[in-house]
């Protein structure tokens, strides 16, 4: 295209510069052309309508799909397409459920701005909307299809920019849905909890789950010892909520706020990102001598563990050991402050206020519950936070600024950079360079691990060795990253992997915002806190090091595994039933499961089924053993796996499926004679 | 082992497609052929078969009424409803078999699983209106008597068939 193209949008010459479509061209022209299914970061789609546009000769066209080209007369305002979009957003509402003053999403809901902008009193068509059950399964996502519009949006973020495709379009017509598969609930899939789809939801549709209500009624519990934990990314972003810009940082007025509402401590969570760099880095350096699970991934964000838990367990051992910071903060803190004050572990209550939705399942996993009590018992995103100022009735921007609490309130930059993508890295660089040639560093910035890539590799040289490292955010990156690790194509030793674009300062957690200039804006803001800091490195933080001389010890040591490490195991992408192939009507039945996943049929799974199945038909054990095709363990490369009862057999064979058949046979026997004995 | 030819069936349809997305609905075509219906866990195995969600195999399911989810009868009787038939009150027919086989609008298979009722929007057998298929058989200007006379002519030829079997 030449240089001096241009074409006419409202009687004004807009130059071509390269848009790739009219919608971003029209922008161009300073012009807000409304629509809900446009993305800068998603595939066009089409959908909406709302940013159809007159062109001389081509008559109504949507703009979000249609090329620019020279000469073109472009009209976004006509008589015509006014009255459209009118009809449009009319017939949006009256299929929506119209609970605005109710919804999570109201005040930053576009449905509802653009009714406003577009000046709409009244809708002249009848309420459809059907009542369906909302889905609040998840302990991340609520999703109400009553609020849906069918943009699309979030099922294109979801394969597109997560590769995880857990909701799609599914029906026809007037009865579409987006939904799980076969209309599950939510937490029965394979979502991972990251929260893109609420964040790119237009409507209250998909929204982050609100745990607002149990906050408050355990600060209004006198008996309870309160303790709030603020993740990095949340100081840069809770203001816009208040009309501040995006990226100023709010610590002194978030910890005023949070003393101001009822909480009795007021910590950091980059406290404990400082101590998750001295574990995992000493992690990373023992991996590195002795040569074994290389590359190490970080294991901070939830919805990246969950992601390979589900899609590459042969990748699980990889993963850094070190739980996320949030989870060290909560066995810690509870197991510091139980000591200290004398109160019962279940009286100290751990809030933590994250980015987040992926963070609130994270509390909920079995691993961090003990005796029944969470290490973290409520999780809140910065969006919560600010509903709970907002009831407080705080003036947040009036409010005089205060500071956290100490100990754990006292960190370094290397445990603030933690909320964008590449700084966890960044730190552990930090002090693994110290640490490897013993030399105190008079710089600490490591500028090659920043950036808006969602795959950045970096190499560095350290003692003599050459060290590869690559920093990926957004969950579809990840999955490019590891097939070609897989493949050989490409070797790391560190990978630090975080599941929304941008890392945690464009979580879904954190105040809505749909132009990436927000996100930029913010990551900003944090890498100035870390130069504000008086330290950058987390080996300097004093109290760091009083508490492991004081209380945990060596690092890596058995306290510190005791509280700060957990492990991962693969994990079932759908919570379904088998394919069942041949069931016992006995009363003891022996369960036989045959993965038929695609690893374990190329290694024979068919053929060994079949054996199997032979098996039990000659020796007539048909009435004791059932036996049925699961999809897949996901244990890919250990196959053909089977399972009898719990135990787990790995490249399997017809004599080691037989020898357990009967080895479960007579544990059953065994029972029953006992029982009967008894 | 029934079950198991089925299922080795399904492997053979994926594999003959080329473990290929684009080859979906071919292959749900096929594996319905072979099934009468797509099963959960089936759907869930052609995905991660294919490399795709099972949110979208379920989508791809849902969208196209040629696909069901749900176990059909070993007879599907399809009643047009197509304007001429309409006309000629083939909703009459539909509400006498209805009654007869005591199924409703929300429930469309008998529990023995002999038979399926529903309707289609036409034919194409317009000249034979009020008109019906039970699979593949075409039975046109029926009366609502005519039907269940069809009707009780296959229960009767499936439970000599049973006794049939009893007898071998």
């Amino acid at each position: 295209m030449n240089e001096n193209d241009f074409l006419i949008v409202d009687n004004k010459e807009i130059p071509i510069e390269g848009e790739q479509n009219l919608l971003e061209l029209i922008r161009k022209a300073k012009i807000d052309l409304p629509t809900f299914c446009y993305h800068s970061e998603l595939s066009v789609y089409g959908a909406c309508r709302l940013c159809m546009v007159y062109v001389e000769g081509m008559g109504l066209v949507p703009a979000c799909s249609t090329p620019p080209s020279p000469s073109m007369n472009v009209k976004t305002n006509t008589e015509d397409i006014r009255k459209m979009r009118k009809i449009i957003v009319e017939l949006l509402l009256a299929n929506h459920s119209q609970s605005c003053p109710t919804c999570q999403k109201s005040t930053t809901c576009q449905l509802q701005a653009l009714a406003r902008r577009l000046g709409i009193t009244e809708i002249r068509f009848k309420n459809q909307s059907k009542n369906i059950p909302v889905d609040d399964s998840s302990p991340s996502i609520v999703r109400d299809p009553n609020k849906c519009v069918l943009c699309g949006d979030c099922v294109r973020i979801c394969s597109e920019v997560q590769s995880v495709g857990a909701i799609d379009f599914a029906h026809r017509g007037a009865n579409t849905m987006v939904i799980p598969s076969f209309g599950k609930d939510l937490d029965k899939v394979e979502c991972v909890n990251c929260g893109q789809c609420a964040r790119i939801c237009p409507t209250g549709a998909l929204t982050p789950k609100s745990e607002v209500d149990e906050v408050w009624k355990v600060i209004h519990d006198p008996n309870k010892m309160v303790v709030a934990q603020i993740a990095p990314a949340v100081r840069v972003a809770l203001g816009e909520i208040f009309g501040m810009e995006p990226g100023v940082t709010t610590t002194g007025q978030t910890a005023a706020a949070l003393r101001a509402i009822g909480f009795n401590r007021v910590f950091d969570t980059s406290f404990t990102a400082d101590l998750t760099v001295i574990e995992e880095s000493n992690e990373f350096i023992k991996r590195i001598q002795k040569n074994e699970f290389i590359p190490q991934f970080t294991s901070c964000c939830p919805a990246w563990v969950k992601f390979v838990e589900q899609y590459y367990p042969e990748f699980v051992h990889n993963l850094s050991s070190c739980r996320s910071p949030q989870q060290m903060f909560g066995a810690l803190s509870k197991e510091i402050l139980a000591a200290q004050t004398g109160k019962k572990r279940e009286d100290i209550v751990v809030v933590s206020i994250m980015p987040c939705t992926a963070k609130k399942f994270e509390a909920k996993r079995p691993e961090f519950i003990h005796d029944g009590v969470r290490d973290v018992d409520h999780v809140i995103t910065t969006q919560e936070l600010g509903r709970m100022i907002e009831e407080a009735g705080l003036n947040f921007r009036e409010l005089d600024p205060e500071s956290f609490n100490l100990p754990f309130g006292f960190k370094t930059g290397a445990g603030v950079i933690f909320g964008n993508s590449g700084g966890v890295s960044e730190a552990v660089l930090r002090y693994v360079t110290e640490k490897l040639t013993g030399e105190k560093r008079e710089s600490y910035e490591f500028t090659s691990t920043r950036g808006e890539n969602g795959i950045r590799e970096i190499k560095i040289s350290l003692a003599g060795k050459e060290f590869s490292l690559a920093t990926v955010s957004g969950l579809g990156n990840a999955r490019q990253v590891l097939e070609k690790i897989k493949s050989g194509q490409a070797f790391y030793d560190f990978v630090e992997v975080m599941a929304c674009p941008g890392g945690c300062v464009g979580g879904a957690g954190q105040p809505v915002f749909t132009n990436p200039v927000v996100r930029q804006k913010r990551t900003k803001g944090i890498y100035e806190n870390d130069r504000m800091l008086e330290l950058h490195k987390s080996q300097d933080n004093p109290y760091i090091n009083e508490l492991y001389t004081s209380f945990l010890g060596e690092v890596g040591g058995h306290k510190a595994h005791e509280l700060l490490h957990t492990g991962y195991k693969s994990r079932k992408r759908i919570a379904d039933e088998g394919m069942s192939l041949s069931s016992s009507d006995g009363e003891q039945t022996i369960e036989v499961n045959v993965c038929f996943g695609t690893g374990c049929f190329l290694k024979g799974a068919q053929k060994l089924l079949r054996d199997i199945l032979v098996h039990i038909d000659t020796e007539q054990l048909g009435d004791k053993v059932s036996v049925s095709a699961s999809f897949c363990f996901e244990m890919c490369e250990k196959g053909p796996v089977i399972r009898v009862g719990d135990k787990v057999i790995e490249g399997c064979t017809l004599e080691k499926a037989a020898l357990a058949i009967e080895e479960e046979r007579q544990k059953v026997l065994g029972d029953k004679t006992v029982n009967s004995m008894q | 082992m029934e079950t198991l030819r089925k299922f080795e069936k399904v492997w053979e349809i994926i594999d003959q497609n080329g473990r290929d997305s684009s080859r979906l609905i071919p292959i749900l075509q096929a594996v319905q052929a072979e099934y009468r219906y797509l099963p959960e866990e089936i759907l869930t195995f052609i995905a991660t078969s294919v490399g795709i969600s099972p949110a979208r195999v379920f989508g791809v399911a849902t969208f196209y009424s040629l696909f069901t989810l749900k176990p059909k009868g070993k007879y599907h009787i399809r009643v047009c409803n197509g304007t001429a038939c309409h006309v000629k009150r083939s909703m009459d027919l539909h509400n006498a078999l209805q009654k007869k086989l005591n199924l409703r609008d929300e429930k469309d298979t008998t529990d023995d699983m002999l038979f399926t009722l529903e309707t289609v929007n036409c034919l194409g057998a317009c000249g034979l209106a009020p008109a019906m298929v039970v699979n593949e058989e075409v039975y046109g200007q029926l009366t609502p008597e005519r039907a269940n006379e069809i009707i009780d002519d296959i229960i009767n030829a499936e439970a000599h068939n049973e006794q049939d079997t009893h007898r071998l």
